[in-house]
């Protein structure tokens, strides 16, 4: 049985760590309900542009369609979009992510695809996609707590640039989906070619008057559409990041408690032993004189 | 009553305006707009700049930045999908320092990194040890 001393020590260490898994906690709880706000913020532009294109759709635009609506036959090359966390810590979310990364890649690879070229928002996703062998093309970290659009334009602009010119067939972007504070969702969603499903229903048809001309407010439409989706699955996997976080530590923290319980009980009872066993040796030495 | 239109202004972080106006005022590219209830449909891109809106029974126009963006008219509603935008009166110059020195600070704090990383390892190790005793115990008993 370890000694008294041994057992302190142990305590102690239990107890700093429950003290650490407690203020993170804390910490995620509150942020969670900051990254969901802005989560939901965010909605009122997605819906906007998605009727807009919507409605784009169906006006008569004189032949011109955007490159980004259009079918290319078997898909060779893809880009994949994959929104992981800066920080650890967060239970399963990147694991579950990167699973479902490496899934979509082995079904391309059966399909056909000879290269998947990554864009990796966030620091967990980088060494993971350079290690299944994916070439990284962009790479985005230290999003801090606010999503910020000004740093997913770049990336997203590499991934639209790559698409336009026949260098990849489609694009896909693999993120966690915010369900509830218990449950979030990892997910794979095909970004480009845009299809039917993710634009909306038009509201009625009618012609644009289009200014400077259509094919320029087009182009400069989709490329804000593809970005406010990219915004928008970035801004979930934050609020999916702190809850996920949230339950982790809480479950942490009350293992250490448990953990230190059961650590105390056995401190208890080898002091007492060890009482006991001094109290009898005095009793039988004063027997013995 | 005045004729209205109704004006929503939104940016992808952010809903800015909504609601109704007798008037409309933003910088288009090819000029300045200024749009009354009723304008036929158009779709063009703004330029950073101020977007105006006159809101009924208020004297004073609502003032709201834009850094560009694009601009739809419907008969009867009026989008602006602002690429950043801050709300004007806000346009002050202690924010922009604030901002100055929230970006400094981070530089500066670069090199903490390692050490995060370090600490959070050795963290996670210490969880993973409290949830491996757990499951032990649920074991042994």
């Amino acid at each position: 049985m370890a000694s008294g001393k041994e057992i302190r020590t142990k305590i102690k260490s239990v107890q700093n760590t429950r003290k650490i898994t407690k203020a993170m906690e804390m910490v995620a709880a509150s942020k969670m309900r900051k990254a969901q706000d802005r989560m939901r913020s965010a909605r009122p532009y997605a819906d906007k542009i998605r009727q807009l294109a919507a409605n784009l759709s169906q006006a008569n635009v004189t032949d011109y369609q955007h490159p980004f609506l259009a079918r290319k036959g078997q898909v060779k090359r893809v880009g994949l979009i994959l929104v992981t966390t800066d920080k650890g810590l967060c239970g399963g979310l990147n694991t579950n992510i990167q699973r479902v990364a490496i899934n979509a890649m082995k079904e391309w690879e059966a399909a056909g695809a000879t290269e998947v070229r990554a864009c990796c928002i966030g620091n967990k996703g980088f060494g993971f996609m350079q290690r299944v062998g994916a070439k990284v093309i962009s790479h985005v970290v230290h999003l801090g707590d606010t999503p910020h659009l000004e740093k997913l334009i770049g990336p997203v602009k590499i991934m639209l640039d790559a698409f336009q010119n026949d260098e990849i067939d489609a694009v896909y972007i693999a993120y966690t989906r915010f369900i509830n504070t218990m449950k979030q969702e990892p997910v794979l969603e095909q970004l480009l070619p845009l299809t039917g499903d993710r634009l909306g229903t038009p509201e009625g048809s009618w012609d644009y008057l289009y200014e400077p001309d259509p094919q320029v407010v087009i182009d400069e439409m989709l490329v804000r559409y593809v970005e406010a989706l990219v915004y928008q699955a970035v801004a979930e996997n934050m609020a999916s990041e702190q809850s996920a976080r949230m339950v982790a530590m809480k479950a942490a923290s009350d293992n250490a408690k448990n953990v230190i319980g059961e650590l105390q009980l056995v401190y208890n009872k080898t002091r007492q032993a060890a009482i006991t066993k001094e109290l009898s040796e005095i009793v039988g030495g004063a027997a013995a004189v | 009553m005045a004729m209205t239109v109704h004006v929503d202004i939104v940016s992808a972080e952010e809903q800015i305006f909504s609601g109704l106006a007798e008037f409309v005022a933003l910088p288009g590219e090819a000029g300045e707009l200024g749009i009354l209830p009723g304008h036929m449909p158009l779709m063009t891109r703004i330029k950073p700049g101020a977007v105006r809106v006159k809101v009924p029974n208020q004297t004073e126009d609502e003032l709201v930045f834009v850094a560009g963006g694009i601009l739809e008219v419907q008969p009867g509603l009026v989008t602006v999908l602002a690429d950043t935008a801050i709300r004007g009166r806000d346009l002050d110059e202690a924010k922009a320092l604030e901002a100055k020195k929230l970006a400094e600070e981070a530089m500066a704090n670069k090199t903490s990194q390692l050490d995060y990383a370090k600490a959070q390892a050795e963290l996670a190790e210490a969880i993973a040890q409290l949830a491996a005793i757990q499951k032990l115990r649920k074991r042994a008993h």
